[in-house]
């Protein structure tokens, strides 16, 4: 098994094929769209695939170190930020494929005028334990 | 304190005995491991004085229950009255069936682990669950659509060694993750499949694994870093471990059976039988590889194989030997990196140790592929500068 994380952007990925803003839709096509959402995460706990799954708010704070003795600076939000991400889901299946076909599936989730929204999702694989069998170099 | 070990070695025994009383495996293997969590709930205040009767005890009353509150729920959706069908008589070797029904081919690997380790190991889904960093409900989900899909798997028909094996060997890889020892189960029940299945691939399963156990302590410094097996200090090396590995591994060899994983083992034995890393028999390693990659077309094989050439012939015929492989293949740029180093070419070793960093498939090893790089940037630039 390897877990993948499925990260939906606000921003930074590619423009999706239907891609009319949330508050554009109708709330029946809002009401849609989330209840395929959860029925996803509820299908994926019924095939023992399910890890997690999180929603951000848009708003975050960026904050550094400042020295000894010193509270931590803070800075934003940026409107100007590039990426940046609404949520994601953390799924753990037996293939690559699999886990293309699933953010396939997601992705697939209705939009405007009740149609796919075709949105781009990242899949990123984790990083694993090292096998116990594996020498290094 | 709950023995656990002992639990665990109960129950497929008493997974056996409510099968041989006419308990389907579902329902069975419900039972058992809802006795199993009542155990490890009562047994520290009240520990029974016969354990593995107070567990055919406890886990045949759930499976009444079960099957009573099965039945009234059909008779008030059907009216019709359900009683359990009788199971076929069973002979001995219980257990045994169940490792091949729990690695049947038609589950998938991630599912035959899972269903492995609770019916066969005894664990407990929320043990499992842990081990592999999923929810509890995501594991018992797992582990139900598991036991549909070998429902209709007769219980008494002669199994897949080789499947069972695998599902062994992807529990011991697994190692160490949360509160159970994954390494130290597959250990146990590769142990105890030895006992029940005479079988020269199991023995070389088991002498693979024990090598490999024997070196843990080893294997990673106090700070979690991987320590490669040339600087591994081998006075931390469990000699008892490796003694019982050979033996088991040579008693293997002597039945004439060979197969892939006694060829890893023999391998394995080899680097245990070194006193210093520089003492390593490669030219001997080199061959078993040829032997290995005659029984299995293993791309790891293949890599390690050229490592090993490099050891032997020199680092030259180890990258002649790389050179014939897929640069595709996982790890290659980390070998090429280790041996364009050991050939005089730091630069280029440092650049390819940096890329095998940014492919590693895990922390602890892309940690080590950085350190490399970095460690041989250090030497570079003195050198560039001057």
């Amino acid at each position: 098994m390897a877990k993948y994380l499925l990260l939906k952007h606000y921003r930074g990925a590619p423009a999706a094929v239907n891609d009319v803003p949330m508050d554009k839709w109708t709330p029946e096509e809002i009401t849609a769209h989330i209840q395929y959402m959860n029925d996803f995460a509820r299908r994926l706990e019924g095939t023992g695939e399910f890890v997690d799954g999180q929603a951000l708010s848009p708003e975050g704070t960026f904050v550094r170190y400042d020295g000894e003795g010193r509270p931590p600076v803070t800075d934003g939000p940026f409107a100007e930020t590039k990426d940046l991400i609404a949520g994601w889901m953390v799924i753990d299946v037996d293939s690559y494929e699999r886990a293309v076909a699933l953010a396939g599936e997601l992705s697939a989730a209705p939009g405007a005028g009740g149609r796919p929204i075709h949105e781009w999702l990242e899949l990123r694989p984790f990083l694993t334990e090292p096998e116990t069998t594996t020498d290094c170099h | 304190m709950v023995d656990e070990s002992l639990l665990r070695t109960l129950t497929p025994t008493v997974i056996g005995i409510l099968g041989r009383r006419g308990a389907d495996f579902a329902a069975a293997e419900d039972a058992v491991q809802e006795a199993l969590v009542e155990a490890l709930r009562v047994w520290p205040d009240d520990p029974p004085r016969d354990p593995k009767g107070w567990l055919v005890t406890v886990s045949w009353r759930k499976f009444v229950d079960a099957a009573r509150s099965e039945a009234s729920r059909r008779a008030r959706e059907e009216r019709v009255e359900v009683e359990p069908e009788p199971g076929p008589a069973r002979e001995s070797d219980d257990t045994l069936q169940l490792y091949f029904l729990c690695a049947h081919p038609s589950l998938t690997p991630a599912s035959a682990v899972a269903l492995t380790l609770r019916a066969v190991g005894g664990l407990t889904t929320r043990q499992i669950a842990q081990a592999y960093l999923v929810p509890e409900a995501t594991m018992a989900q797992r582990i139900s659509r598991a036991k549909k899909t070998v429902s209709g798997v007769r219980f008494d028909q002669p199994g897949d060694v080789a499947t069972v094996l695998r599902v062994l060997y992807l529990v011991f890889n697994e190692g160490y993750s949360g509160d159970v020892d994954l390494s130290a189960e597959a250990i146990r029940l590769t142990r105890q499949l030895a006992a029940a299945i005479d079988h020269a691939e199991v023995a070389g399963l088991l002498a693979l694994m024990l090598l490999h156990h024997a070196r843990r302590p080893a294997r990673t410094d106090p700070d979690g870093r991987l320590v490669p097996l040339a600087e591994q200090d081998r006075g931390k090396w469990d000699t008892a471990l490796i003694a019982e590995g050979v033996d088991v591994l040579q008693a293997a060899l002597a039945r004439d059976q060979l197969g892939e994983f006694q060829a890893q083992a023999a391998i394995a034995a080899l680097h245990a039988d070194a006193q210093a890393a520089d003492e390593t028999d490669w030219v001997q390693i080199v061959e078993w590889y040829d032997e290995l990659l005659t029984l299995t077309d293993n791309p790891v094989a293949h890599l390690n194989r050229a490592v090993a050439v490099g050891e032997a012939d020199g680092a030259h015929a180890g990258l002649a030997a790389l050179g014939k492989l897929e640069p595709t293949l996982p790890r290659y740029t980390a070998a090429e990196a280790y041996l364009r180093e050991r050939a005089g070419d730091p630069v280029t070793a440092a650049r390819l140790y940096a890329e095998a960093a940014r492919a590693a498939p895990n922390l602890p090893e892309r940690d080590h592929l950085t350190r490399q790089a970095a460690r041989l940037n250090a030497r570079i630039r003195p050198s560039e500068a001057g």
